[in-house]
């Protein structure tokens, strides 16, 4: 007799889409609100975002369940770092927590493709992109989820980021003022919605800058 | 990611002698539940069906049960699951009870615990085998929300599991709409029911519809919805085709 097989799995894709750009004093954080299953669509209003920290919030697209639970965690971290540091983590320090608590998973990871956005502690803007596992970069802008092959390229024509390479290090901000790049992030999910899927209903934009943070919403196509 | 389990280097990472012990499919199941919130609070029906496979074997399971004060639960899915679910949640009222301070778990609050409790159960490769609606309404404010098997959650103004949500939602956003009257809600509910009853085999007609206002829970006494299967389509169907069947 052979042996019994699961026939379920521990995962979904939930869909979605996420994007980041860094500015010279702002960042903009965006995620659609589609929530997916295979052919179906769960819920037209469900938030991908989350503010971690005064200056960090993550969007993560994936298996939401997986999403859910790292978000939890990392609000947990947070919460244990105030009270044993007495301030707010910067987005570097949480960016590289949330690398250790992807890999700590490494043997059944995370189903969440995540970009974390926020001001550095000199006020710049900046992106941390990331894949399932915890391996992380920073960068001047990104996007991940179902609508990333769809919308990276678009960006990298649009915002011609220096390469990692050149020395002296070139800075990967953004020259777009804060309204141009929020003009620019409706435009790729604009586009995106058309050709994806499992991305549409509503885009939920966040804006992170000196004056603190913001919160925009704009319709998308619901088919 | 079905290529974690069939690949024999990484099934062996989770079978072993426990296995006895792990859930592998459903027994009994119950199917869709459908749940939408009205003007006073939240309406949940499902029918009354256990199946046994393709059997049709248990006729009387109440798939939608009160939960404390402000909460009520339906289930599809593992019927014996959903056993050690309402144990669960006995005991974590009883527990809140025990408090004796004037507060009460609310439905959000319920909704998380089973949340949390049917992602652990999949974090473990030992799933409870349900997918569950939560609806309840708490200082005026009206919850509605859903969690399957591996722990995906989510709420909205009108949720279902199953076949529910193939059927059932179209119609529903199609013609939900803010403030229903109790009335119009049964109706749409039922309408969801009704085709459900058509297109779902393992849909009986014997159903329940529970209410969750402010003022408490009521659960209907099981009933049937009124079905026409006179269309003349069905009367002589190999009319035009003589020799089929």
């Amino acid at each position: 007799m052979t042996k019994q097989q699961a026939n379920w799995s521990p995962y979904d894709n939930n869909g979605g889409t996420c994007v980041a750009i860094a500015g010279a004093d702002y960042c903009v954080i965006a995620a659609d609100t589609r929530m997916s299953s295979g052919y179906n669509i769960l819920t037209r209003d469900y938030s991908k975002i989350i503010q971690l920290a005064d200056k960090s919030v993550m969007a993560s697209s994936g298996f939401q369940a997986d999403v859910r639970a790292l978000q939890k965690v990392l609000a947990s971290r947070h919460l244990l770092y105030q009270h044993q540091h007495n301030k707010q983590m910067s987005c570097p320090a949480m960016a590289q927590l949330l690398s250790n608590t992807l890999y700590y998973k490494r043997f059944f990871p995370y189903y969440a493709f995540n970009v974390l956005g926020g001001l550095d502690n000199e006020g710049k803007g900046c992106v941390f992109t990331y894949d399932a596992v915890g391996s992380y970069e920073r960068v001047g802008y990104s996007s991940q989820g179902s609508g990333s092959t769809l919308i990276t390229p678009f960006l990298d024509n649009q915002l011609k980021s220096p390469s990692p390479l050149l020395l002296p290090a070139k800075d990967a901000v953004t020259p777009l003022s804060e309204a141009e790049a929020i003009d620019l992030v409706k435009t790729c999910f604009a586009s995106a919605t058309e050709r994806d899927i499992y991305t549409g209903d509503k885009l939920e934009i966040i804006v992170l800058n000196a004056s603190g943070i913001r919160q925009e919403y704009m319709e998308l196509r619901k088919d | 990611m079905n290529s974690f389990d069939s690949n024999p280097a990484t099934n062996s990472l989770i079978s072993s002698e426990a296995d006895s012990q792990r859930t592998l499919y459903p027994y009994v199941t119950g199917t869709s539940v459908v749940g939408i919130k009205y003007k006073d609070g939240i309406l949940l029906a499902a029918d009354m069906g256990g199946s046994y496979g393709s059997t049709l074997r248990y006729k009387s399971v109440e798939r939608l049960k009160p939960v404390g004060k402000h909460s009520l639960i339906g289930a599809s899915g593992e019927i014996s699951d959903f056993q050690e679910i309402m144990r669960y949640l006995d005991d974590l009222i009883l527990s809140d009870n025990m408090w004796d301070d004037g507060n009460s778990l609310g439905p959000k609050e319920v909704h998380n615990y089973l949340t949390r409790v049917m992602y652990n159960r999949r974090n473990k490769f030992n799933p409870l085998w349900n997918s569950l609606v939560l609806g309840g309404v708490k200082n005026g404010q009206k919850y509605l929300g859903t969690v399957s098997m591996i722990g995906v959650h989510y709420e909205d103004n009108h949720v279902a599991t199953g076949f529910g949500n193939h059927l059932a939602r179209p119609l529903l956003r199609d013609e939900w709409r803010e403030n229903l009257t109790f009335e119009e809600g049964v109706i749409l509910l039922e309408k969801c029911m009704r085709v459900l009853l058509y297109r779902d085999r393992s849909a009986v007609n014997k159903l329940q519809i529970a209410k969750i206002t402010e003022e408490g829970v009521t659960i209907s006494p099981p009933y049937s919805l009124k079905t026409f299967w006179n269309f003349s389509a069905f009367e002589n169907p190999t009319h035009g085709a003589e020799g089929s069947w």
